[in-house]
C-alpha cells in the first residue's frame, strides 16, 4: 500500500484488517510482519523559511531532498542523522519520516541534541485511522502535551507520520578536529569528559579503533568561525599536551570523512557479527566494555554511546547486567532478532505506561506489532 | 472563568482524608487551617482564587507516594505546586482538592561533572541549581525570568524556557531523567544519566504536561560549561518591520546569538521613565547577545553590526565592558516592572513565526485602538515568543473582562499567523478554553488519551489544559461559574 495523501493514509489504516509494516525508504532495518505500508508518496517540502530556521515536509520526503534544500541556504539538520545503509546493507533512500520515527541522531547529539530536540511539529495517523496534529512550526510551544517527542522514537508503533516540522541551523563557517592517538578506553573517556566540560564547545567526541585510519584514536570536533576554531583547537591541544598522546589537528577537508564514518558505524560495517548500540552514562562506558565480551567496539557521544560488534546470537544484555541505560540490537539475523528483540526490556512501571499508550493509540495492535516490545494480548485482527 | 463544582462527597470526607494524611506526614506538613490554606489560594495568576481543602508539604518521594496513594483511594483531586509562580493558573486549587507543594524537597542529590549532570529534588529553585555548580564552571541553561523563585518541578510541568533558549533550548532539551510518582502512589523512574530513551519517549511526554501525568519529585538535569564570555549589542530602528527583517538576516547569516530580545515603543517609553537605562526613543529596539572567547565575541558582534547597519538603525551600541552590558540589559530586565508602574497589566505569551512579526505587531496596534486598551510588546524575537502586555485598570468594572477578550483575540491572531497559544507559560486555566482554536477535536482526544493512561480517574490537576466542556465526561463532573 502506498497512500497518495494523508486522507488516503487514514482510510488505509482504518480499513486495514491485519498487521501493517510501516516503511519509508526501508533503510533502517525496522521491518516486521504484515502488509507493507509505504509513506514514499507523502513527499515534498511544503514550507521552508531560512530566516525562521524552520522547514516543513511530508514524512516520505527523501532526506537527500531536505539536505539539498537546506544546503542551498547554507543550513543543515544539526542533529546529523546516521545513514544506516552502510551498516545494514540496505539500499533504499532514507526519508525524513524514518529519521524522526526512529529518532536517529549522530555525533552532534552530544552538544546540539537529538532528532527529537529539533522536531517542532508532527501530523500523523493513529492506529484507528484518526488524523492527529501536534506541536506546530515555531520553536517554543507548550500548548498541550508534547506528542511530538512521543512520536520521535516510537518507530511508527503509535501512529504513521505524514508530516514533520523541524528546526534547522546554519552551517558554521568551518570545522576542525583534534586527534589524539593511542589512549586507552578509560583515558579517552576522561579526555572526552574534560573536553566536554571545557568552554570550547565540542560538537563531536568519539574514540576507538578504525574511526580514522587503522590506529586507535580519540577525536574531538570543533565548529564555528575560522578564527575561533583555530583558537579553541589550540587551547584543547595545550589542555591535553601532558597525556602522552600524539596530537594532530585536522582541518575540515580531512576530518569530515572521520565524522561520517563515526556517524554511520563505519568501523563495524563490512565485518560479520551482530551490532549493538549501548546508551549509557559516559563514565560507565569502559566498565561496560570490559564485561561485554565484544569482538570490537568504539565510543561516540564522549562515551555515552557504545557501538559493539558481538558474536552472532550472543545476548549482550545478559553480559552487561543491570546498568543506567539500555542496549539495542541494530544488526542481526532474523533468528537472533526474534529471540532477543531489538529493544531493551523496560522496567515494570515504564512498560505498563508504554503498553497503555499503545493500547490507546493503536487499539487493534496493527502498527509494526512486536517491533518495540512483545506483541500484547490484544487481538491482532 | 468556569471551574468544576466541588464534589460534596469529597468535601464530606475532609476530616478522614486529613487524618490519613497526618498519619503518614510530620505534623507541620499537613495544613488545614483556613487562614493558612489561603496562602495557596492562587499562583501568580492572581485574578482567580480558591482556597484548597487541604495543603500537604511532603519532604521525600516516599511521602509524596503516600499522599497520592491516599488521595487516590479517597478519590480526592490533587493539584501539584512548585513555587506558585505559574502565570497561567497551573496551580490554581479547587475547593475539594489537596495542594501538594514540593517546596520542602530542595536538596541536591548528586553532582557529576565528568558526566555533566546534576540530580536534584524538584522543589529546588531554578537559579539555585546553577548556584550549586557554578563554582566548578557549570550552569543550568533554561532561564525563565522567574528563575530566582520558580521551582524545577514547575519548570518541568510547564517546559519553561527563557531569554537564552535560542541557543540552549528549553527544559525538555535539558532534562535527562525523572523520578515520578503516579496518582496511584507508584514510583516510576524515567530516563537517567544516559542520553536517549530506550523505548517510547515518556520523558518528553511528562515534560510540559502541567502536573497532570504524575508528580515529579527528582530530576536529572544536563549542566553545561560556562562560556568564556558574553556581550550584547543594542540597536534601535524606526520601524518594527525593519527590526523584524534585521532579526531574520542575523539568523540567516549563520550567527547564532544566545538571545535576541525585542521591545516596541510603548515598552521603551515606560522602561526609560522607570529604569533610566539610556535607551534611544524609537519604534523598535533589539538586544542581541553573543557568547564565546573575546576574539569570537568581537567577530560575531562585528558581523551582527554590519547586518544592522544595512537596515539604517537610529542607534547601534556595542558593549565594551561588563558595566555597559549591564546597562544594556537593565531596561529589558525592568520592562515588566516598568509597565506595572503605569497600570495593572496582563502578560500574554503567544508564539509566532519570526516572518509574521511585522504583520502581527501591526494588527495588535490596530486591535489596541479597537479595544481602547494600551499594549506594550517585549519578547524573545529569536524564537518568536511574544509577550504583549495589555494595560488595564483592575479597579474599573469591566476592564478585566475587556482585557481578557483582547488577550484572547491576540492569541487567536498568533495561531492564525502560524504560531501557538503559549510559548513558555503553559495553558493552565488561562488558555484552556482557547485550545480549540489551535487543535481539532481529534488532536485534543489524542492528548487526553495520554492522561487516561497515566491518570485514568483524572485526579491530577484535572481542570487544567483542556476546555472543561471537552474533558467533562472524563472528569465526571459538571462545571459551574466560579467567583
Amino acid at each position: 500500500m502506498k497512500p497518495e495523501n494523508e486522507a488516503a493514509l487514514a482510510e488505509m489504516i482504518r480499513s486495514a484488517n491485519g498487521p501493517l509494516t510501516i516503511t519509508g525508504g526501508g533503510t533502517r532495518g525496522m521491518t516486521g510482519d504484515g502488509e507493507t505500508l509505504e509513506t514514499g508518496a507523502l513527499s515534498g517540502i511544503s514550507l521552508y523559511e531560512p530566516g525562521a530556521l524552520t522547514i516543513v515536509a511530508g514524512a516520505g520526503t527523501p532526506l537527500a531532498e531536505v539536505h539539498d534544500a537546506l544546503a542551498a541556504e547554507n543550513q543543515r539538520l544539526a542533529f546529523e542523522p546516521m545513514d544506516h545503509r552502510p551498516l545494514l546493507g540496505t539500499t533504499g533512500a532514507p526519508t525524513l519520516g524514518g529519521v524522526i520515527a526512529a529518532n536517529v541522531s549522530g555525533p552532534r547529539r552530544i552538544q546540539g541534541g537529538a532528532a527529537r530536540d529539533y522536531a517542532l511539529g508532527v501530523r500523523f495517523v493513529d492506529g484507528a485511522g484518526n488524523i492527529v496534529k501536534n506541536g506546530g512550526r515555531v520553536m517554543k510551544n507548550v500548548t498541550g502535551y508534547d506528542l511530538v517527542k512521543l512520536m520521535c522514537g516510537a518507530c511508527g508503533t503509535l501512529g504513521v507520520l505524514s508530516e514533520v516540522a523541524l528546526k534547522v541551523l546554519p552551517v558554521p563557517e568551518t570545522s576542525g578536529t583534534l586527534v589524539l592517538q593511542g589512549l586507552s578506553d578509560a583515558d579517552a573517556v576522561d579526555v572526552m569528559s574534560l573536553a566536554m566540560g571545557s568552554p570550547y564547545e565540542i560538537t563531536g567526541a568519539v574514540h576507538g579503533a578504525k574511526v580514522h585510519g587503522d590506529e586507535t584514536v580519540t577525536a574531538l570536533r570543533i565548529e564555528g568561525f575560522e578564527q575561533s576554531v583555530a583558537y579553541r583547537m589550540g587551547r584543547l591541544k595545550e589542555l591535553f599536551a601532558d597525556r602522552g598522546a600524539e596530537i594532530a589537528l585536522l582541518p575540515a577537508e580531512t576530518s569530515d570523512a572521520l565524522w561520517e564514518r563515526a556517524r554511520d558505524a563505519g568501523p563495524l560495517s563490512n565485518v560479520a557479527g551482530d551490532v549493538w548500540r549501548v546508551s549509557c552514562k559516559p563514565s560507565d562506558a569502559p566498565g561496560l566494555v570490559a564485561r561485554a565480551g565484544a569482538q570490537s567496539h568504539y565510543f561516540d557521544w564522549a562515551g555515552g554511546l557504545i557501538w559493539m560488534r558481538m558474536a552472532a546470537g550472543t545476548d549482550l544484555r545478559e553480559n552487561l547486567g543491570r546498568f543506567d541505560g539500555h542496549a539495542t540490537l541494530v544488526r542481526a539475523g532474523a533468528g537472533t532478532r526474534a529471540a532477543l528483540g531489538a529493544f531493551h526490556p523496560e522496567a515494570a512501571g515504564v512498560a505498563r505506561l508504554s503498553a497503555g499508550l499503545r493500547a490507546r493509540f493503536d487499539p487493534r495492535g496493527i502498527l509494526n506489532p512486536g517491533l518495540m516490545g512483545p506483541v500484547t494480548a490484544r487481538e491482532v485482527v | 472563568m468556569e471551574m468544576p463544582i466541588p464534589d460534596p462527597a469529597v468535601l464530606a470526607r475532609k476530616s478522614r482524608v486529613q487524618e490519613r494524611l497526618s498519619a503518614v506526614l510530620p505534623a507541620d506538613a499537613v495544613i488545614s487551617d483556613e487562614a493558612e490554606t489561603r496562602a495557596y489560594e492562587c499562583d501568580a495568576l492572581t485574578a482567580y482564587k480558591c482556597p484548597p481543602m487541604l495543603v500537604v508539604l511532603p519532604a521525600s518521594t516516599g511521602e509524596v507516594s503516600d499522599v497520592l496513594r491516599i488521595c487516590h483511594e479517597e478519590g480526592v483531586p490533587v493539584v501539584p505546586r512548585g513555587s506558585g509562580t505559574s502565570l497561567a493558573g497551573g496551580a490554581l486549587p479547587t475547593a475539594d482538592c489537596v495542594i501538594l507543594g514540593v517546596a520542602r524537597m530542595n536538596d541536591v542529590l548528586e553532582t557529576d561533572y565528568a558526566n555533566r549532570i546534576i540530580r536534584v529534588q524538584t522543589g529546588r529553585t531554578n537559579l539555585s541549581v546553577t548556584g550549586a555548580v557554578e563554582e566548578n564552571g557549570f550552569f543550568y541553561a533554561p532561564d525563565p525570568s522567574s528563575q530566582l523563585a520558580c521551582a524545577i518541578a514547575g519548570n518541568i510541568a510547564m517546559n519553561s524556557g527563557g531569554a537564552h533558549c535560542l541557543k540552549y533550548g528549553v527544559t525538555t532539551n535539558n532534562l535527562m531523567g525523572v523520578t515520578m510518582v503516579a496518582m496511584t502512589g507508584e514510583v516510576i523512574e524515567i530516563g537517567g544519566a544516559h542520553m536517549d530513551s530506550g523505548g517510547l519517549d515518556l520523558l518528553g511526554l511528562v515534560c510540559g504536561s502541567e502536573g497532570q501525568l504524575g508528580v515529579v519529585t527528582e530530576a536529572t538535569l544536563r549542566i553545561l560549561p560556562k562560556p568564556e564570555g558574553a556581550r550584547p549589542v543594542l540597536m534601535g530602528f524606526d520601524d518594527n518591520e525593519v527590526a523584524g527583517a534585521c532579526v531574520s538576516d542575523i539568523i540567516k547569516a549563520g550567527v547564532l546569538p544566545v538571545a535576541i530580545e525585542f521591545m516596541d515603543r510603548p515598552c521603551i517609553e515606560a522602561t526609560e521613565a522607570f529604569a533610566h537605562a539610556g535607551y534611544p526613543m524609537c519604534e523598535a529596539l533589539l538586544i542581541v547577545e553573543v557568547e564565546g572567547s573575546e576574539a569570537e565575541i568581537d567577530h560575531q558582534l562585528s558581523l551582527i553590526m554590519e547586518i544592522a547597519r544595512r537596515h539604517n538603525p537610529v542607534e547601534l551600541r556595542e558593549s565594551k565592558s561588563a558595566d555597559e552590558s549591564a546597562r544594556i540589559w537593565l531596561g529589558r530586565k525592568s520592562a515588566f516592572g516598568a509597565m506595572g508602574q503605569i497600570n495593572d497589566y496582563m502578560c500574554l505569551d503567544g508564539t509566532i513565526p519570526v516572518s509574521s512579526l511585522p504583520f502581527v505587531l501591526k494588527r495588535i496596534g490596530e486591535m489596541s485602538d479597537e479595544f481602547g486598551l494600551k499594549v506594550g510588546n517585549v519578547f524573545h524575537a529569536g524564537d518568536g515568543n511574544m509577550h504583549p502586555l495589555i494595560l488595564f485598570d483592575a479597579n474599573k468594572p469591566g476592564d478585566l473582562e475587556l482585557c481578557e477578550a483582547f488577550g484572547a483575540e491576540i492569541l487567536k491572531l498568533c495561531v492564525e499567523a502560524g504560531g501557538c497559544l503559549t510559548g513558555e507559560h503553559g495553558v493552565g486555566i488561562e488558555k484552556r478554553d482557547l485550545m480549540t482554536y489551535q487543535y481539532e477535536p481529534a488532536d485534543l482526544e489524542a492528548q487526553m488519551a495520554v492522561k487516561d493512561v497515566f491518570d485514568p480517574q483524572w485526579l491530577l490537576n484535572p481542570a487544567k489544559v483542556f476546555p472543561l466542556s471537552v474533558s467533562d465526561a472524563r472528569r465526571g463532573v459538571t462545571p459551574v461559574a466560579a467567583e
